[in-house]
């Protein structure tokens, strides 16, 4: 159970224990998601997919499909290729064209090659098995490593290499912070091709109105810009698309990003003249869904003193994107917003490289990037501590910002806002009993087990300010990064706020109406938060980056606070004192000193609405506030250093796990999990705890359990839930969480980010368990996820 | 296409539809019924989203075919309200605890623990995590959905002592 | 991952499947009972048959009766059916050991213990538990019923050696009258209740002096069909609780291990020795105390 931060505000909703505004409608079996939009006369798509890795498509023959009964058309990259523009990438990459079907030739087996559109699923399946197509199978480049020196079959021969993107930057003196330093330790870690895999698959349905001009569009989306992306993919202006945002979004955690779903049932409505929709199966998403996460191999060197004390690294990070790059390879940019992690490293090298591959494209993954940097630091601390035979945990608290030294510039020009690193690490090894678990791990060793207790730090930047794009692409000149709240009182005195994005399971309504609430002093339960529609728009830059408790949240106090100014100016003006003579509280306007000069909530709602007599001259009728919120110092580009400070807020974990190994079978067994967290002011602290723990899960599936394995010839091995593991309730133990505040300076309450932390330690915390309980044997594995048979296999190696 | 004519009893309702015999069951609650609150997941019986009873046990709705359930009771999330329509002590525990994020996961989720709670009034955190153990969630962790179930449990405990 | 289309049956007895089966010409007609296995290879297409001839409306293929020297089980009993059986708690140990491993509770509601057989996969636990045991098979045709010991029905992965006329009505699984019997059943699998990569199973029956007097032991996951050890069951007669580690090595001969996306031939055939020999330790010290 959560421990109340002791140094809370007197908050009424805020950080207090409240229900949620979406939950009640999730039990009730009546969320919306995208597969219970039901638009009248729609229609099925079902793909078909490549089975090569590489192949030249020599010729499609859709006749015998579009001949069977029910079948209402069969579309073909060559078509759609030739009728929409190529996907947006983020890298500026001219010669990589990426349409939703294969045009020419397919890059991974199970990229789609058709699409039939049919009265239902059943038939639109059975007709894709009709479609046939002949290939020229091709040798595929599998193996990412090979991409940079090696002769390697070209994934998108016009680019005519497999490297997307490479490039060197140096923050800091690193020569001299090498030079200066007595110990180094080089070393890999590696992590394994896994992805968030929400249970619900990616959806779509379109709808093109002719008469009006208009893209109705239902998705289970969280993306940034995608109305922007689909009307130009689409080619027609922005103001024909209208995404809807209040489709909830059965979970995505980044990944929800079906833009080639998208402009592929889009295309297909404006043209057939009826809705369509395409709800991928789970075959379809896992093969065809580009949905894969970061596939990333680290060489590291640290050099440090003989204190344990860091001074500088070099990271050399290569990544795996797939076929399909998008936004993928700036993956590789956001760990530079904590690139040291929570550490006081004076000076870092970064190489980043991104190749293509013929695998299944890569999508933004929770932390876009930041776990596996996280995991990779984190191995270096535990190297660090190794080399020098010190305590693992003192190694990480000489390393560790000190409290009294915030606002902290780290060298790619982040500033870490605020926090207590030390008195949550601290915190953590109480909570945890420490001492306790090394005589349980002890314990169970003296009883012919393995066992090993872990422990990571992680840094969770929260706001999303990518301004580290432009380092990739210099094109991507984007500093604002907003968010946005129209919020209204009715002339009754009830509570309106609008939003425009989806939610996949944040609770953006109960932040919404909780801030709102605590700002106005309302009853946040009757705080209506609606979620607009794009053309409704307001700017979004969609709930992703751990930012909406930050930028939205701030939105919500700023228009609160605007709707509380203007009602005061009517209630100064209508009770004849000056605006500063008006307090209010409890929804009374009252004149200082004088408790019997008021108005109510209600009366100034009705004379802002219905009395012009009664209202300020010159001032504005109704009551409604717009604020949009750019992210807290964020707006500038790169200086010549390509030093910017990126994003605004940082939250800060230590995990601590409990690990027990079957020696027999390699099986790992977490059974305990302590974690320590900061996220500044926690506006729904059941919210935040979920988010945690539900970080934590995904984290120890990532590292025991997750990978999409692909065999040297390029196929998925892993394409099914019968090959591709999702831990269950048995695989995650139960954790114990604490919570520490140290409140943001940058944001309204003092809110911080708390979507990504669990995930971000977790590995790392994991993998540090998993190889204390394998430390007596001299084994160290840093290459996730680690399976029992990698286990198994390494000790014995040793013992045999 | 082949159809059949089947009578299905689902939330205490008999429905008559033609439809063919390959339509799994969750299809057919979906989109014929139009019960949505059951989810899919997978289609191929991993993830639990898809999960419901059949007469009184869970099942995977997406692992049988809707012809195959004529004759038996079917109850889908839409049916644990309360008769009056108010939540269920069970479902008002997810809220409470919040036991979700999401809401995917959720029917499927109630379901299963609806069903250990009918047969062990008093489960341990082990029994829960046993019968949760064939849904997936991945948003929470689990673990607000065993506090929901222990205080679901509790609840009843004290009721029955009380009542 | 929609089903390729089928005709549907359901059949209200064991003759009338059997004649269905007969008539199937060119068909492939299918038996569906609890479908957890059959119904995914359907939605992936992987399975497609003609017709479904659905057997759950048979009441004289379920049901688990106590037969002294055996205990016969309806090949349509659900596995959830088994697991809360008195009868298997207390006649079949092994048994029961097993269905504990098997699946959740949605799929144990559904699934049955023919289906599990006939399908043949590798790791099922109750198809295990009932080799190690040397159960016997009824199968029933238009042309009469015919008795198979399960040991040799396991062709390969997935594939049974039941004829497409044949519909398995019952499993008979005997029990042992020795007075001291022990059990022991070990699996470990990638992710709880997942099928097992191996899982191992045995029963022994020991002399006063503690010695084994009688050996069952089978191998799940470890080979593409479930495997008896047959080399390794005689070789631990006469050996006691102590006694049976240099034998162990015998497991090696009898599995053909493979490679897979979950696990290495060289695991499965290591782990398969410490898992025998866990189960076969359990036995023991079960039936010594
Ligand atoms: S949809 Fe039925 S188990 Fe996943
Ligand atoms: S709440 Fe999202 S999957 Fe469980």
């Amino acid at each position: 159970m959560v421990d109340a931060p002791a140094n809370l505000p007197n908050y009424r909703y805020v950080s207090r224990k409240r229900r949620t505004k979406e939950d009640r409608r999730f039990v009730s079996g009546r969320g919306k998601f995208v597969a219970d939009v039901e638009v009248p006369g729609m229609k099925h798509v079902a793909i078909l997919p490549s089975p090569h890795a590489r192949a030249n498509i020599i010729s499609i023959d859709t006749s015998a499909a579009l001949a069977l009964p029910g079948v209402h058309y069969v579309l073909t990259g060559d078509e759609l290729g030739e009728a929409t523009s190529s996907l947006f990438h983020g890298l500026d990459l001219p010669n990589v064209i990426w349409h939703p079907l294969a045009v020419g030739m397919t890059r991974y087996a199970g990229e789609w090659v058709a699409a039939v559109v049919a009265d239902s699923r059943y038939i639109a399946e059975d007709a894709a098995e009709l479609i046939e197509v002949e290939y020229e199978s091709l040798p595929a480049a599998v193996d990412s490593e090979k991409m940079i020196d090696e002769d390697q079959p070209l994934v998108h021969p016009a680019h005519g290499t497999n490297v997307l993107f490479r490039k060197t930057w140096e923050w800091g003196p690193v020569a001299d912070d090498f030079a200066s330093m007595p110990n180094t330790v080089s070393y890999r870690a590696r992590w394994g091709r896994s992805s968030t895999v929400p249970i619900e698959t990616f959806g779509v349905v379109a709808k093109w109105d002719d008469v009006n001009e208009i893209m109705d569009v239902w998705a289970s989306i969280q993306m940034p810009q995608y109305q922007d992306q689909i009307a130009a993919a689409l080619r027609i202006p922005m103001n024909q698309v209208r995404v809807h945002n209040d489709v909830d979004v059965g979970g995505s955690y980044g990944v929800k990003r079906g833009i080639k779903h998208t402009v592929l049932v889009t295309y297909l409505t404006k043209k057939l003249g009826f809705p369509v929709r395409f709800i991928e199966d789970r075959l379809d998403n896992m093969s065809g869904g580009d949905a894969h996460g970061p596939d990333r191999i680290f060489d590291i060197t640290m050099a440090f003193d003989d204190e344990g004390v860091i001074k500088s690294m070099k990271i050399r990070a290569l990544d795996d994107v797939g076929a399909y790059p998008g936004r993928a390879p700036l993956q590789l940019g956001k760990p530079m917003t904590a690139l040291c992690g929570p550490y006081r490293i004076n000076s870092i090298e970064y190489e980043a490289i991104s190749v293509t591959s013929n695998k299944t494209g890569q999508v933004p993954v929770r932390g876009f990037g930041q776990s596996p940097t996280n995991f990779a630091i984190e191995t270096g601390l535990e190297r660090v501590a190794k080399h020098l035979g010190l305590d693992r945990i003192e190694v990480r608290a000489r390393n560790l910002v000190r409290k009294d030294e915030f606002p902290w510039k780290i060298p790619p020009g982040s500033i870490y806002d605020s926090g207590d690193f030390h008195a949550v690490l601290d915190g953590i090894i109480k909570t945890s009993n420490w001492d306790d678990l090394v005589a349980r791990r002890d314990a169970l060793r003296a009883k012919g087990r393995l066992a090993g207790v872990g422990i990571a730090t992680c840094l969770e930047p929260g706001g999303g300010n990518n301004i580290f794009e432009f380092l990739f692409n210099p094109k991507l000149e984007i500093t604002t990064f907003v968010e946005s709240v129209l919020m209204k009182v009715e002339p009754t005195g009830a509570i309106t706020a609008v939003m425009c994005t989806t939610t996949s399971g944040q609770g953006h309504e109960t932040l919404v109406s909780t801030i709102a609430g605590e700002e106005l002093e309302r009853d946040p339960d009757t705080i209506r938060v609606l979620h607009g529609d794009s053309l409704e728009a307001l700017p979004t830059r969609s709930p992703v980056a751990s930012r909406m408790a930050i930028v939205l949240g701030t939105a919500t106090s700023k228009a609160a606070r605007d709707i509380k100014s203007k009602m005061i100016t009517i209630a100064a003006h209508d009770l004849g004192v000056e605006k500063d003579q008006i307090e209010y509280a409890d929804g009374e306007f009252t004149v200082r000193g004088n408790p019997a000069s008021k108005l109510t909530w209600a009366e100034i709602c009705h004379i802002a609405h219905k009395q012009f007599h009664r209202m300020p001259p010159g001032h504005e009728l109704g009551l409604q506030a717009y604020a949009v919120q750019q992210v807290p110092g964020a707006g500038g580009l790169p200086d010549e250093n390509n030093e910017v400070p990126l994003y605004p807020c940082f939250s800060f974990q230590a995990h601590v796990p409990l690990v027990e190994i079957d020696p027999d079978t390699g099986k790992v067994k977490v059974h305990d999990y302590f974690i320590g967290h900061d996220c500044g002011t926690a506006i729904n602290p059941d919210i935040v705890r979920g988010m945690i723990i539900g970080g934590v899960a995904h984290g120890i599936g990532a590292a025991l359990y997750e990978k999409f394995e692909y065999d040297a010839d390029g196929q998925l091995l892993a394409g099914t839930f019968v090959d591709y593991l999702l831990p269950s309730a048995h695989e995650i133990p139960p954790v114990v969480d604490s919570e520490h505040c140290t409140p943001s300076p940058l944001t309204s309450l003092g809110q911080k980010g708390s979507g990504e932390g669990g995930y971000l330690g977790a590995p790392a915390a994991i993998a540090s368990a998993v190889n204390d309980a394998l430390a007596p044997f001299d084994i160290e594995i840093n290459e996730l996820p680690i399976r029992a048979r990698d286990i198994e296999a390494a000790l014995y190696e040793k013992t045999r | 296409m082949k159809q059949v004519e089947v009578t299905l009893n689902v939330n205490g309702k008999d429905t008559t539809l033609t439809i063919p015999p390959r339509m799994t069951l969750v299809d057919c609650l979906r989109d014929e019924l139009r019960l949505t609150g059951t989810h899919v997941g997978c289609e191929h019986g991993i993830c639990g989203a898809c999960s419901v009873f059949l007469d009184d046990e869970p099942i995977r709705s997406c692992l049988m075919f809707a012809v195959q359930a004529a004759g038996h009771r079917i109850t889908t999330v839409e049916g644990l309200l309360n008769e009056d329509g108010s939540l269920s002590d069970l479902q008002d525990s997810f809220w409470e605890c919040h036991a979700m994020q999401c809401g995917y996961c959720t029917p499927g989720m109630l379901v299963a623990s609806e069903s250990l709670l009918a047969e062990n009034p008093d489960p341990s955190e082990d029994d829960i995590r046993e019968a949760i153990s064939g849904n997936l969630c991945r948003c929470t962790g689990y673990q607000q959905i065993v506090e929901a179930v222990q205080m679901t449990a509790k609840r009843r405990r004290e009721g029955a002592a009380n009542g | 991952m929609k089903a390729a289309a089928f005709d549907y049956v359901r059949a209200s007895s064991v003759d009338e499947i059997c004649r269905l089966l007969a008539d199937a010409g060119d068909e492939e007609r299918k038996i569906i009972a609890g479908g957890q296995t059959l119904v995914p290879l359907m939605a992936m297409r992987m399975a497609r048959p003609d017709m479904l001839i659905d057997i759950n409306d048979v009441a004289e293929l379920a049901g688990i009766n106590d037969h002294g020297d055996h205990v016969s089980f309806g090949a349509g009993t659900r596995q959830r059916a088994i697991e809360r059986s008195d009868i298997v708690s207390d006649r079949l140990p092994l048994v029961a050991k097993a269905v504990r491993n098997v699946g959740h509770q949605q799929t144990r509601n559904r699934g049955t213990i023919g289906g599990s057989i006939v399908h043949g996969d590798p790791s099922a636990e109750l198809p295990m538990a009932a080799l190690a045991l040397e159960a016997t098979m009824i199968l029933r045709a238009v042309s009469g019923e015919t008795e198979m010991p399960i040991d040799g029905f396991f062709e390969a992965a997935m594939v049974t050696n039941i004829e497409p006329e044949q519909l398995l009505t019952e499993i008979r699984i005997p029990v042992w009258q020795d007075a001291r019997i022990g059990t022991g059943f070990h699996e470990t699998s990638s992710r709880q209740g997942d099928f097992a990569i191996v899982a191992a199973a045995a029963q022994v029956a020991l002399a006063e002096d503690g010695k084994v007097t009688r050996a069952a032991i089978s191998v799940g996951g470890a080979a593409p069909s479930p495997v008896k050890l047959h080399g390794l069951e005689a070789a631990l007669i006469g050996k006691s609780a102590d006694g049976f580690q240099d034998i162990i090595a015998l497991v090696d001969e009898e599995i053909d291990a493979e490679t897979d996306v979950h696990a290495t031939a060289e695991y499965r055939r290591r782990v398969t020795r410490k898992l025998v020999s866990r189960a076969i330790d359990d036995a023991i010290a079960e039936a010594g105390k």
